[in-house]
């Protein structure tokens, strides 16, 4: 009757989680673009954890996979129409986003400070937000919805060009009163389920949640092209979708809260690559 | 014709004559599989890319019937010789009559 | 052979746990078994000269990649027995292919088998399957 012992055995691996750390891989984009997937917690997690994770570290070979090559990647399809976006003129005053930066390339690095404080508005700013303000006040141009299409596209591009280079956004100064208000809200329970960012993200990274292997919630791979809707989605409307599914009533993208919260997680991952159109599931 | 459909397709730029060279093509489009209801409850209508062919001067290479369980943005990857220098010609024909094509040169040393 | 209370216990909690295992979603058998006679004519399938590589897990059931490989096949259909409608597509080989192989992304409904099966040059099929766990996310996000 040993087989009946070893069924059992089995059975219990498979209920408490097969899989508990991230894996060991490697990811190189292209053969060209190496990418820190691990590295030594920033600072400011001192006595929370000692080493962060990129969220492709927690992904199956087959999902890593497609991350590893742009043209496979289907995130990059929105990169191409970033691009078109950014050559094209559009609104009152003639220009174009190219007119002003010349090639995107010349944007390599800016999305790893953002969100970032803006000292002439008074505020931090997410990167969606600084386009936007362009378009507004240089091209007069209409804002892009927040995180919808056209504006998730033109983050893609942006982010696409800093592949590779650390998260390195600034928590001191003007933006520390956002970043400990961003800091406050990870740690808040929300909804019926009362779970907190950290309940999942910073207590349980690595076990299982019903299928899914739970990652630290680094946000240095958006926007994320996920296989589950097949579509770039930004940051903010992950969030958004992450404290609802607590059965809370959620916040949305573009509001002050999910503002300061993408400030508090992006810092949480300083030192990780820049990653961003990411594939996850 | 569905919104902003884009062919990608990648080839070597030379090969040697006879050589199995790999290619890989992929296409924008939503795959909308007839399954789908939209908020209101009604059905919304299939519409895909059904039917997928490579052909190198005149000469078939692959010709892929494709049904709605092809995830969105449909993705092939496959292997092709070539006797000599040429073009390929990439055909997708979308449900709405669409038809979309690339080429890409080939030089065989 | 004895079944002592100890493995009794045992088994009743190992069906247990399978019970409680979400039920795959399966098509109609008549419309698996109508996609192979249409394709086969209901000919004999062998097992050996096809390969159809298909990850175990996967992480969503709207993106798997899945490759199929047939040496000297003429086409190869490709079928989801477990989605409501079971066809995926069929590769045909034209004279330029360099192998008969090919590799896409593919939509399954639930955890099921999913099957490939080639018709060879000289008329004859062969077919291979394989079992894909479809899983969802932790939260339903």
């Amino acid at each position: 009757m040993k087989y009946l012992s070893t069924t059992a055995c089995v059975l219990a691996v498979l209920a408490t989680g097969a899989w508990a750390d991230p894996d060991d891989d490697e990811l190189v984009i292209n053969g060209d673009i190496e990418i820190v997937t691990q590295t030594a917690a920033p600072a400011h997690l001192e006595g929370v954890m000692d080493t962060i994770y990129s969220g492709w570290r927690f992904r199956s070979d087959e999902t890593q996979s497609v991350q590893a090559d742009d043209f496979d990647n289907p995130g990059m399809l929105g990169v191409e129409v970033g691009i078109d976006l950014w050559n094209a003129v559009e609104g009152t005053e003639g220009e174009s986003c190219a007119s002003c930066h010349g090639s995107p390339e010349e944007m390599a690095g800016v999305s790893a400070t953002y969100p970032k404080w803006n000292e002439e508005a008074g505020e931090v700013r997410t990167l969606t937000m600084q386009v936007n303000d362009c378009r507004e006040n240089r091209m007069g141009a209409e804002p892009y919805a927040y995180d919808k299409g056209d504006a998730v596209n033109m983050t893609a591009l942006l982010t696409s060009v800093s592949r590779g280079m650390p998260m390195d956004v600034a928590i001191d100064g003007p933006a520390q009163s956002t970043w400990e208000a961003g800091k406050e809200l990870y740690y808040t329970r929300f909804g019926q389920l009362e779970l907190s960012c950290a309940n999942c993200h910073e207590d349980n990274y690595g076990s299982m949640i019903r299928a899914d292997h739970l990652s630290q919630g680094q946000i240095n791979g958006f926007p994320t092209y996920r296989l589950k809707n097949t579509k770039l989605n930004g940051v903010q409307s992950r969030f958004k979708g992450c404290i609802r599914d607590t059965r809370a009533a959620t916040f949305n993208p573009g509001s002050p809260e999910l503002i300061a919260l993408e400030l508090y997680v992006a810092s949480r991952g300083n030192g990780l690559s820049v990653e961003g159109p990411s594939v996850r599931n | 014709m569905a919104d902003g459909v884009k062919p990608r397709v990648r080839v070597p730029k030379e090969a040697s004559a006879g050589e199995a060279i790999q290619i890989k093509t992929l296409i924008s489009h939503p795959m909308e599989s007839g399954q789908r209801k939209d908020d209101d409850g009604n059905t919304i209508p299939r519409s895909i890319i059904n039917r997928f062919t490579v052909e190198f001067e005149g000469e078939n290479v692959i010709d892929v019937m494709l049904e709605p369980a092809i995830s969105t943005n449909p993705y092939f990857e496959f292997e092709a010789t070539v006797p000599t220098s040429g073009t390929f010609v990439f055909t997708w024909y979308d449900d709405d009559g669409d038809v979309y094509t690339e080429e890409k040169a080939i030089t065989v040393a | 052979m004895q079944i002592t209370r100890r493995d009794a216990l045992t088994l009743g909690a190992g069906a247990l746990t399978l019970a409680a295992l979400p039920m795959p979603v399966f098509a109609a058998t008549a419309d698996v078994d109508a996609a192979i006679a249409e394709f086969t004519g209901g000919a004999e399938m062998g097992a050996d000269g096809i390969i159809l590589t298909a990850p175990e897990i996967a992480e969503n059931g709207n993106t798997v990649p899945i490759e199929v490989s047939a040496p000297g096949a003429a086409a190869i259909m490709v079928l989801a027995t477990g989605n409501p409608t079971p066809k995926v597509g069929t590769i045909n080989f034209g004279p330029l292919a360099a192998a008969q192989f090919a590799s896409t992304r593919i939509r399954l409904a639930g955890t099921q088998d999913v099957m490939a099966i080639a018709r060879m040059q000289d008329g004859s099929f062969v077919q291979a399957s394989a079992e894909v766990k479809v899983t969802i996310g932790g939260c339903g996000g």
